[in-house]
């Protein structure tokens, strides 16, 4: 097998977890995972702005995906990331419970079929993987970053 | 040819050449008998086409051949100058500059303007001149007698008595490369070996000049010697770096006719095959110093390089990571306390303010670079609308950061198309009012203090008060009541207001009804401020307040709960701690007696929705005074933490408008502090 096919066939995700769920982005989309740090409230903002931090001198927004699934909110732990996701000329940061993993995902195990899983966060869903036993839910970035 | 490395400059040399066609055909349109302003056209026009053909934009070249044949036929008097055939040539020129921002933003320059050339060519027709070659061969001829040197007395006596005894007299071109780097190295050795083989009588740039390297790459010399005219051009042509040499030979008789029947004959020509084409670029650099007013001689003495503008962001970046990094060294020395780490900081801090003038001056550009398109555009406008408008510009070299220079050219175009589409009467209403039937639209800009101020100024009709108030009632911005005890600047203001607009007729100029208030906005977003003031009958005055920098701030950092903010100095006009019991109710606005004056109370925890965990009240308020034109207003913050420079960073794509911040800093701690816009918590 040449390495130009398994490149058409998959795709490198970025696997992090929130609750109890596993949820994947693009690895292309990432620009970094970050540990949380001093976060800037921004005033009238929708509730899921936590604000916007310091990424090395570029002052960056920083959503809560727990709120914007509308998740219940755990105190921050040791293991809470913030995943850098770059869209078009956007740069925003995710607030993660952890960053697990980093897999590659066949093409052929993707599945359009957003029923199988919550209703909640349905809208923000592109496509659902099965690797072995795990369910990874594929995100729609345009539609999370829609205020 | 390698033509890619050129093209960067031959972008640069074609918008300048365009640009000083433009001027000139306005000044050519006011002196329509002045033939030294059509030559100078056609010298920009050649120029341009010798270098368009040599980059090989075939449809620019010929664009301004045909042109070039209509100028050069109002040149030598066989078509006189009408607004008609300054229509055409306006459009030619208009053409080019589509065709040269198109080619700078990566298109081959192609562009249908068979019309335009129609038009050129039935110009040139009404006097035939005789086929197209023609205007080629005089090029040449006309280039040799500009080029020409003229002496003085001394030194025509000596040209004199060298024809006498049997020498000969050459007027030597010499054009270096323009990548020459040891320019005065070369005219040194130029220099050399003519004096071993004759006598140099003069040269143009003098020669202290042409040593100190003043002098663009071009220099001409008067020289005297037996040699032969090949001989000598294949010297010369030995030095390094030397691009091109033209001799050419005098006779006595030339030398000594009157000035406009000097023709020297160029006797050799030039080395390279495709002269007048290849010649191009040698123009290209700067016009002959000799031929500039001597003021000008003098500007260019000061020496100055050329930077890409993407180095100085570059700079600029870097800068502020500094200023940034100054920030933290500042709070850390200040936590450790250690004197000679105190010390150092300051002076490091004091040489970066120095550093820090230099970064921004040499970011600043004058407004002339936004400037000089109006007067083409309000020829344009004024002749659509059958108007007589004269603009004046005042103050055109002015500086502004290259950042505000970017964006303030679209409210400047749209504000002059209001003030020519609105403000000035048709020639028939202000010969009714004893008015001069040419209306003035004066464009002045001026520093002061840390702003610049660009005030637009016509002597048109001024806002009329009943238009503008019905107006503003219908479309609720103000109640009927209240409507009467307004200034005439307050109703002029509405004019701004988003939406607004009395014009009868609906015109392509403006009056869309879209256009003032996003100027305001963008004025606004720009930290400036806009303001209107007019006189019914004798016309309005729109001023606009600008900052010299918008990148480097200084700021008042507050305190609100554990938030930091900041809020721009320049808007700043006091702060003051005042009690609780001085806290006055009017309307249900909270306000405070300032020195005298009503001022309106806000108070920035609620407005920013900070979170409280316990009540600050302790019958004390921090209050800073801010300003926005006239209008006052003091901010409730818990405490002042002091004054600092601050760079202005944006919230990126994704944050926008957010309600009453402009923008974001990173203080010395590395936190972010949101930076207050006080316009928009000033009604």
């Amino acid at each position: 097998m040449t390495n130009i096919t398994t490149e058409v066939e998959s795709m490198k995700v970025i696997v992090f977890q929130l609750a109890d769920k596993e949820y994947a982005v693009p690895v292309a989309q990432v620009r970094g995972i970050e540990k949380l740090m001093h976060i800037t409230r921004v005033p009238k903002t929708p509730h899921y702005v936590k604000g916007v931090i310091n990424l090395r001198g570029v002052v960056t927004p920083i959503i809560d995906l727990r709120e914007r699934f509308g998740l219940p909110l755990p105190a921050d732990e040791e293991t809470t990331r913030i995943i850098i996701i770059q869209l078009e000329d956007m740069e925003v940061g995710f607030v993660v419970d952890s960053a697990n993993d980093v897999l590659d995902i066949a093409m052929e195990a993707i599945e359009p079929q957003p029923e199988v899983v919550g209703s909640y966060e349905e809208e923000f869903i592109s496509g659902v993987a099965k690797i072995d036993n795990r369910l990874l839910i594929l995100l729609h970035l345009e539609k999370v970053l829609i205020m | 040819m390698e033509v890619n490395q050129y093209l960067e400059m031959f972008i640069d040399e074609s918008k300048e050449h365009l640009q000083s066609c433009s001027e000139h055909l306005l000044d050519l349109e006011k002196n329509p008998n002045d033939l030294a302003i059509v030559s100078e056209i056609f010298r920009s026009a050649h120029t341009l086409k010798g270098m368009a053909a040599t980059m090989g934009f075939e449809d620019l070249a010929d664009l301004t051949h045909k042109m070039e044949n209509v100028l050069d036929a109002i040149r030598n008097e066989k078509i006189s100058v009408t607004s008609e055939i300054l229509d055409v040539v306006f459009e030619s020129v208009d053409h080019l500059e589509e065709m040269v921002n198109d080619i700078a933003s990566g298109g081959d320059g192609k562009r249908d303007v068979s019309q335009t050339v129609e038009k050129l060519k039935r110009i040139e027709a009404q006097e035939p001149i005789d086929g197209i070659a023609v205007p080629q061969v005089e090029e040449v001829a006309t280039e040799a007698v500009e080029s020409k040197l003229s002496f003085d007395t001394f030194e025509k006596t000596v040209i004199n008595q060298s024809f006498d005894q049997g020498f000969t007299v050459y007027e030597i071109y010499v054009k270096l490369r323009d990548d020459c780097l040891l320019k005065a190295a070369r005219v040194f050795m130029v220099f050399e070996i003519l004096e071993k083989i004759g006598e140099v009588i003069k040269a143009v740039p003098t020669v202290e000049k042409l040593e100190e390297e003043q002098f663009d790459s071009e220099f001409y010399i008067a020289f005297v010697s037996k040699e032969d005219t090949t001989a000598l051009q294949e010297k010369l042509l030995k030095v390094s770096e030397v691009e091109l040499v033209e001799v050419t030979a005098v006779s006595k008789a030339q030398f000594n006719a009157p000035e406009e029947q000097q023709q020297p004959e160029p006797v050799v020509a030039p080395v390279q095959q495709t002269a007048p084409v290849q010649q191009a670029p040698a123009q290209v650099v700067e016009q002959k110093p000799a031929e500039k007013a001597p003021a000008k001689a003098q500007v260019a003495t000061s020496k100055t390089i050329r930077v890409n503008i993407e180095r100085l962001d570059i700079l600029m970046n870097l800068f502020e990571e500094l200023v940034i990094d100054r920030g933290r060294l500042q709070s850390i020395s200040s936590e450790v306390n250690h004197s000679e780490l105190t010390e150092t900081v300051e002076r490091m801090s004091r040489t970066m303010g120095d550093l820090q003038t230099i970064v921004l001056t040499m970011r600043m550009v004058p407004v002339e670079t936004v400037f000089n398109r109006f007067p083409k555009m309000v020829r344009q406008i004024s002749r659509d609308l059958n108007k007589k408008i004269r603009l004046d510009v005042i103050g055109a070299e002015t500086e502004l950061d290259r950042t505000v220079i970017d964006e303030i050219g679209d409210p400047l175009v749209h504000l002059i198309r209001n003030s020519v589409d609105h403000g000035i009467e048709s020639p028939e209403v202000r010969r009714a009012n004893g008015k001069p039937e040419e209306g003035t639209v004066q464009l002045r800009a001026f520093h002061s203090g840390n702003h610049v101020f660009i005030e637009i100024e016509d002597d048109g009709a001024g806002v009329n008060r009943e238009k503008v108030l019905s107006k503003a009632i219908a479309r609720g911005l103000v109640t009927p009541e209240v409507a009467p005890t307004l200034s005439d600047k307050q109703v002029a203001e509405f004019i701004m207001a988003a939406g607004f607009s009395t014009a009868d007729v609906i015109s392509d100029i403006s009056g869309r009804g879209v256009g003032l208030d996003v100027v305001k906005t963008t004025i606004e977003s720009l930290g400036g401020q806009i303001s209107i003031d007019s006189t019914p009958g004798k016309g309005s005055v729109f001023s606009i307040q600008l900052p010299l920098t918008l990148s480097i701030i200084s700021v008042m950092l507050v305190e609100i709960e554990k938030e930091i903010y900041a809020i721009p100095l320049s808007s700043i006009i006091e702060t003051s701690i005042i009690r609780t019991s001085d806290i006055l109710n009017a309307h249900n606005q909270k306000v405070i007696d300032f020195r005298g004056k009503v001022v309106p109370l806000v108070f920035l925890e609620e407005i920013f929705e900070v979170p409280r965990t316990e009540p600050a009240n302790d019958g004390f308020h921090s209050v800073v005074i801010v300003r926005k034109n006239d209008k006052l207003a003091g901010l409730v913050v818990d405490s002042f933490i002091g004054q600092q420079e601050i760079v202005l960073k944006s919230l990126g794509n994704y944050l926008t408008n957010i309600f009453a911040i402009s923008g974001a800093t990173i203080l010395g701690n590395g936190k972010v502090a949101l930076i207050v816009d006080c316009n928009a918590l000033i009604k």
